[in-house]
């Protein structure tokens, strides 16, 4: 069952990423409540994939990197959903949905079978839980520097058409990231803390330096100067949307990693 | 029955001219109370606008119905004459008249094609002819039609979006770069006429802390008294100039006021916070350098006259998808009024009364067997006596109200008692196809 609900929701999701781009390119009205609903339908057969997959399974969907995957795609639709029921800024949906499909589709691509946990991962939810929250803070950090560094470059340059007309004003996008992060890093924090504290009670020991610890410190690091840039010495706006962007793709390199090596006890 | 404008606008007549023919609000009920009574017109509504003096009535007589309203149109001026009228005058019947009204509503006929004002104006004019029982069956339909096409034309369009003016041009700036202006200071230095236009703009636009900044101090004091604003020293600005987001340069030096350097201060003080600076003076005044710091967005008036152009030439390319919108409003809201037309209802009757005789008749025939001619005779006699005297008076009615303005609600009235829309339909396309043919 839950595999079909999965199956449902990525074709909304496809349909949904379609009509966004759609927008990108021309004008017309009607089509931002479609993609709208057309999205909210596809989150709704996501939330009945991962509930049925939760009975099916007998416990919390967040033992693999398929369940992780869609998770984050969930939870990045779900943030979208509220944003746009809240501030309307439509052109959110159009670099939102895609990034949230291609994060399904790749779940769809890694082994899909539920997994008989040994006692001893049981926990272990908790930790992908918060760390998954903390990437889609910064994901969504990612798209508001994205989102700026293109309005940015509109305005320098000049050129005020086409997409300097959808994207919202500069400062939205800046508070955007800076709030993306603020709430992200706490995540993160807390997702590498349980991180280590499970690692200590599986394994006997916090850290054992392999590439995707490695990665996780340094993410946090990164975003912990990011962080503290933006607080102290006015690292905001083009500075700041740069940073996110980088440090995004860091984040998404590390996942990949992850994946490839198949070290953590999740690939 | 015909529908009928006439009028004068922006194009065909002189401001002098159209001021004259000016209705004002307070006279406007005594203009439609003299216009219920002119011979020759059933319903009117007097739109008149600054850009525009129009006459839309519905006329009894389709051949000669132009007469009436226009004489009454001359009338609305005290001392001008039909003759030095006419060059400016323009009359349209029919569907001319509706796509006319139309555009207008569409605001495609208007000075700034686009501008809002118009569509509020036409329902403004249409609810007090209402009021004051000037409309009927027809201009109560088409003028409803007329701002549902303008309301269409402004959502289904962009012929309303983007600036066409240089201040309104920095306003929508503005908003792409700070979400809400009414957080926002804006710095005015100088108190030239565009200076002060484009800080009243922003002001409309919600910003609500304003400093001002004049080589003369006391005329800074005065027009911040004016603004609600804060007037600053000359040689504070650069110092002020940290605590501005949007600063609006104007005065009338020949040199650089605001360089670089001075941007940058200001840019370091405020964290990295965006400052957005306009430089609507000739020569300017500020320094184009300052445009390559990182978060200083800074716009001079020839970019922000681009724009301007930019938007015209977009708002050209959207009129043309609202003249379409238009175009295909238009037929309906004809072939309706041709239904309105007692002539056609009473031949449609007919016709519908005819093909119910045609077929009762075959069918009872049908069932009856053979049967003598005179007994098929009797059997039709019967059926044809029994149409004939129920129709009777309904025809009667109908004719007797032909020419009088009741004409059309009886025509409605018949047509919803005796679902004569399909007969109605075959009659206008007949009738339509014949008149391409002659």
């Amino acid at each position: 069952m839950n595999v079909l609900f999965f199956e449902v929701t990525l074709l909304f999701y496809f349909l949904g990423t379609t009509l966004f781009l759609v927008q990108l390119a021309g004008r017309w009205e009607g089509i931002w409540k479609l993609s709208f609903v057309v999205a909210g339908i596809g989150f709704v057969f996501h939330t009945l994939a991962l509930v049925s997959r939760m009975i099916e399974g007998g416990h919390i969907p967040l033992t693999s990197m398929h369940e992780a995957l869609s998770f984050f795609s969930w939870a990045l639709v779900l943030f979208f959903l509220v944003v746009e029921l809240r501030y309307r800024v439509h052109i959110l949906g159009s670099f939102i949905l895609p990034m949230a499909f291609v994060s399904l589709i790749s779940a769809a691509a890694l082994p899909k079978e539920i997994r008989v946990l040994e006692p001893i991962f049981r926990n272990v939810w908790m930790h992908v839980t918060l760390s998954l929250l903390g990437t889609v803070a910064f994901a969504v950090a990612f798209i508001a520097g994205l989102m700026y560094l293109i309005q940015e470059h509109m305005l320098k340059s000049k050129h005020l058409d086409g997409l300097y007309r959808k994207l919202p004003a500069l400062d939205f996008l800046d508070e955007l990231n800076g709030k993306a992060i603020s709430f992200g890093f706490p995540l993160l924090t807390l997702g590498i803390i349980t991180g280590a504290l499970f690692a200590e009670f599986a394994r006997g020991s916090f850290l054992n330096w392999n590439a995707e610890q490695i990665g996780a410190l340094g993410t946090w690091l990164f975003y912990l100067i990011v962080l503290l840039g933006r607080v102290t010495v006015g690292w905001r706006a083009k500075k700041a949307a740069y940073l996110t962007v980088v440090g995004f793709a860091g984040v998404v390199f590390t996942l990949v990693g992850v994946i490839l090596k198949g070290q953590h006890p999740f690939a | 029955m015909n529908i009928i404008a006439v009028g004068l606008n922006h194009r065909t007549a002189p401001v002098e001219l159209r001021e004259r023919f000016a209705v004002s609000e307070s006279r406007l009920p005594e203009a439609l109370a003299r216009l219920k009574r002119w011979p020759g017109i059933d319903e009117g509504v007097i739109l008149s606008t600054c850009n525009r003096v129009e006459l839309y009535a519905v006329v009894k007589e389709t051949a000669h119905g132009v007469e009436s309203p226009r004489d009454y149109l001359v009338t609305l001026a005290a001392d001008i004459s039909l003759e030095q009228l006419e060059p400016h005058l323009y009359c349209l019947d029919g569907a001319e008249a509706i796509r006319h009204l139309f555009r207008v509503a569409a605001s495609l006929d208007s000075m700034v094609v686009g501008e809002p004002q118009i569509l509020g104006q036409v329902k403004e004019a249409y609810d007090v002819a209402l009021i004051h029982k000037a409309t009927g069956v027809v201009l109560n339909k088409v003028m409803k039609k007329a701002i549902s096409v303008g309301k269409r034309v402004r959502t289904e369009t962009g012929i309303a979006e983007h600036a066409v003016s240089v201040s309104y041009a920095a306003v929508e700036l503005a908003k792409k770069i700070f979400q809400n202006l009414s957080e926002k200071t804006v710095l005015l230095v100088g108190i030239g006429e565009m200076g002060k236009l484009a800080a009243r703009h922003l002001i409309g636009a919600g910003v609500r802390h304003v400093m001002i900044a004049n080589r003369n101090y006391e005329r800074a004091i005065d027009l911040a008294k004016r603004f609600d604003a804060l007037p600053v020293p000359f040689n504070q600005v650069h110092h002020e100039m940290a605590g501005a987001d949007i600063v609006l340069c104007a005065t009338a030096s020949d040199t650089y006021v605001i360089g670089p350097d001075d941007v940058h201060r200001a840019l370091r003080s405020r964290k990295n916070r965006p400052m957005f600076l306009i430089d609507i003076s000739d020569p300017r005044n500020i320094d184009p350098a300052v445009g390559s710091l990182d978060n200083a967005y800074l716009y001079n008036i020839d970019d922000l006259q681009s724009q301007v152009v930019t938007n015209l030439e977009q708002r050209r390319l959207e009129a043309l998808k609202a003249e379409d919108i238009v175009r295909g409003e238009v037929p309906p809201v004809v072939l309706w009024l041709k239904s309105l037309e007692v002539v056609p209802t009473i031949v449609a009757l007919r016709r519908k009364a005819d093909s119910i005789l045609r077929e009762e008749i075959d069918r009872i025939l049908a069932k009856l067997g053979p049967l003598s001619p005179r007994q098929r005779e009797l059997v039709e006699e019967l059926a044809t006596a029994i149409t004939n005297k129920l129709l009777h008076s309904p025809l009667i009615a109908l004719k007797a109200e032909a020419d009088s303005s009741n004409g059309a609600l009886f025509a409605e009235t018949a047509q919803r008692l005796f679902d004569l829309e399909k007969e109605l339909e075959s009659i206008a396309k007949a009738q339509s196809s014949g008149q391409e043919r002659g």
